[in-house]
């Protein structure tokens, strides 16, 4: 694949412009991720009220993938119910590793954006990172890592 | 005599045909996303040349046996290419005897034995050993193991904002306590050459023993282990234009002799029953089951390929394409070279201001460059840098100075996507 399409302009914004970027002072949930390969850390903040995330939040060191699924991430599942933000979560695990048929109905929206990241293995994380630290908050988990799942994808053929 | 050495002279003076040799890695010629590829990841891994890669297939085409064993014929053609291959690296680290060159699977498992069979024997609660911040995390974490388990401390050796060891406070760093110094010889991170003479001296003073970590060193500086008189010394293959999976170990035959076996196994023993086992000489005591055979010998068929070409002849081409590139990288607005020391060999890590190493990592490879990104297994350097990460391009002969322009190109390609 042609790098720019994963370089697309709504990613650079993010990046630039990343929203739902701090911390909560007041967050039921929280955890944080690790990405060991590349040393980049995620905080994840939010707040969990009925079982609806109310609000949501996070910053961390991290490459402009990994913010910037980060930050369409929190935006996606603000208002969401823990239940809707599981199904994302799941989702865009299947649509990062080529698991995901985008044809068939789905949830994520301009979260396809995304799906050049199946064909660079070693960036897959980077675009799962938020999303397995978002887990791990709602589940109560103080920490998640890259390394500690079976989502990395088989290396593509290169012919 | 004199015609003999003028014609040595003449050979040294006279430059290698670059092209040629380039043209011996056939790795160099795939492309890459439609371009050209230019490999500037040697510091990870170099490229193999065909020379190398027809030494491997002979070997498993026409001499494959287990070797010290049977007394079948490709038993005793493998045992014999086996041992000529230490002997070829003895020779290429100048060691005295081919006993003390032992064949590890690189550099992490020689500083392992280092660790279990000297460490694990020799140090105590109390004792101190000395790392520097420029250590790999293979010459940190097994020390770490030991210290934890014998109750000994390690010291640190801090550098400079150039990247450069800083020699007094090393030398203040010793004391009675002081038992072992492990020593990188140059930073895979930055590319700095330490002093390690004047260190391994200051050390022995103190009669310290001194590990050094060659991984680095040994592509690009004639490696002497007697001029130096280090204890002991290691590098791998892989950075040699040889295999993956081999590497060597060089000791002083009677520090090897000292220590206690790293593996138990066939071949490290004399004979073996219920009751006690009588381990092997060295360098068998060190080299349990059976070793990569192919790999050993591809490793001797790679270093007779880089003494043919001049390791001098080498380390003098590689600094002109990293004054070359230091000075393209200079010139480019918002990009900051990391590791500013006066010694270097050609490695450059590098930040660019606002972008993450790996963005820059993956818009480069779509031009076809090849660069390592990442904290290169030494996250105390960057921390010591304040960064998570650098890029790090990293030449070997077989680069040339187009394959700088691409990279130069490619950082301005980041640079207009993140503008």
């Amino acid at each position: 694949m042609h790098t720019n399409s994963l370089y697309q302009e709504v990613i650079l914004d993010h990046n630039r412009k990343p929203r739902n970027y701090g911390k909560l002072d007041h967050a039921s949930h929280h955890a944080t991720g690790h990405n060991p390969l590349c040393g980049d850390r995620l905080d994840i903040t939010l707040q969990l009220e009925d079982d609806q995330i109310n609000s949501i939040a996070f910053q961390g060191e991290s490459c402009a993938i990994c913010k910037a699924s980060a930050s369409m991430m929190t935006a996606a599942v603000k208002g969401k119910s823990r239940a809707n933000a599981e199904t994302l979560i799941h989702e865009f695990r299947e649509l990062a590793t080529g698991k995901l048929d985008t044809n068939q109905p789905h949830h994520l929206g301009r979260l396809t954006v995304f799906s050049g990241i199946r064909d660079l293995p070693t960036r897959v994380k980077c675009a799962i990172l938020p999303w397995h630290t978002l887990h791990a908050a709602l589940n109560s988990l103080d920490s998640a890592s890259t390394e500690a799942d079976d989502s990395a994808p088989a290396m593509p053929n290169h012919s | 005599m004199t015609p003999v050495n003028a014609s040595l002279k003449s050979d040294v003076s006279s430059s290698p045909d670059w092209e040629k040799i380039r043209a011996d890695f056939p790795i160099l010629q795939l492309k890459i996303e439609g371009k050209p590829l230019a490999y500037l990841d040697n510091a990870a891994s170099s490229q193999m040349p065909q020379q190398v890669i027809d030494r491997l297939v002979r070997y498993q085409t026409t001499q494959h046996a287990n070797i010290n064993r049977a007394v079948h014929y490709l038993s005793e053609v493998a045992t014999l290419e086996y041992h000529n291959a230490r002997c070829k690296l003895q020779q290429f680290i100048n060691a005295r005897e081919d006993r003390e060159v032992i064949f590890t699977s690189g550099t992490t498992d020689s500083i392992n034995l280092v660790m279990h069979g000297y460490g694990r024997k020799f140090i105590k609660a109390g004792d101190e050993i000395i790392l520097t911040t420029l250590e790999h995390h293979s010459n940190i974490v097994p020390w770490q193991m030991l210290a934890n388990e014998k109750g000994a401390t390690i010291r640190v050796v801090p550098i400079n904002d150039k990247g450069e060891l800083d020699i007094d406070e090393y030398e203040k760093l010793f004391n009675e306590r002081t038992k072992f110094v492990g020593l990188i010889h140059v930073s895979n991170a930055l590319g700095t050459i330490n002093p390690i003479k004047g260190m391994i001296d200051f050390a022995h003073r103190h009669g310290v023993p001194v590990l050094i970590d060659g991984a680095q060193a040994a592509p690009h500086i004639t490696i002497d282990v007697q001029a130096l008189d280090c204890d002991f010394y290691t590098f791998s293959a892989h950075k040699l234009c040889g295999p993956t999976g081999i590497g060597i170990l060089y000791g002083k035959a009677a520090l090897l002799e000292a220590m206690q076996p790293f593996k138990g196994g066939g071949d490290m023993i004399t004979s073996v029953t219920f009751e006690k086992t009588i381990y092997n000489t060295i360098p068998h005591k060190f080299e349990a089951g059976t070793p990569p055979i192919a790999a050993a010998i591809g490793f001797g068929a790679a270093v007779d390929y880089l003494t043919a070409i001049g390791i001098e002849q080498i380390a003098a081409y590689e600094l002109g394409l990293l004054e070359y590139a230091t000075a393209c990288l200079n010139d480019i607005p918002g990009v900051r070279i990391i590791g500013t020391a006066a010694e270097k060999t050609a490695v450059i890590s590098f930040a660019i201001d606002g972008i993450h190493p790996h963005d820059i990592g993956t818009i480069l490879n779509q031009d076809g460059v090849a660069v390592r990104t990442g904290h290169h297994c030494a996250q105390p350097v960057m921390q010591r840098f304040n960064v998570p990460a650098t890029s790090r391009a990293s030449f070997a002969f077989y680069n040339k100075k187009t394959e700088v322009d691409a990279l130069v190109a490619g950082i301005k390609t980041v640079q207009k996507i993140f503008l």
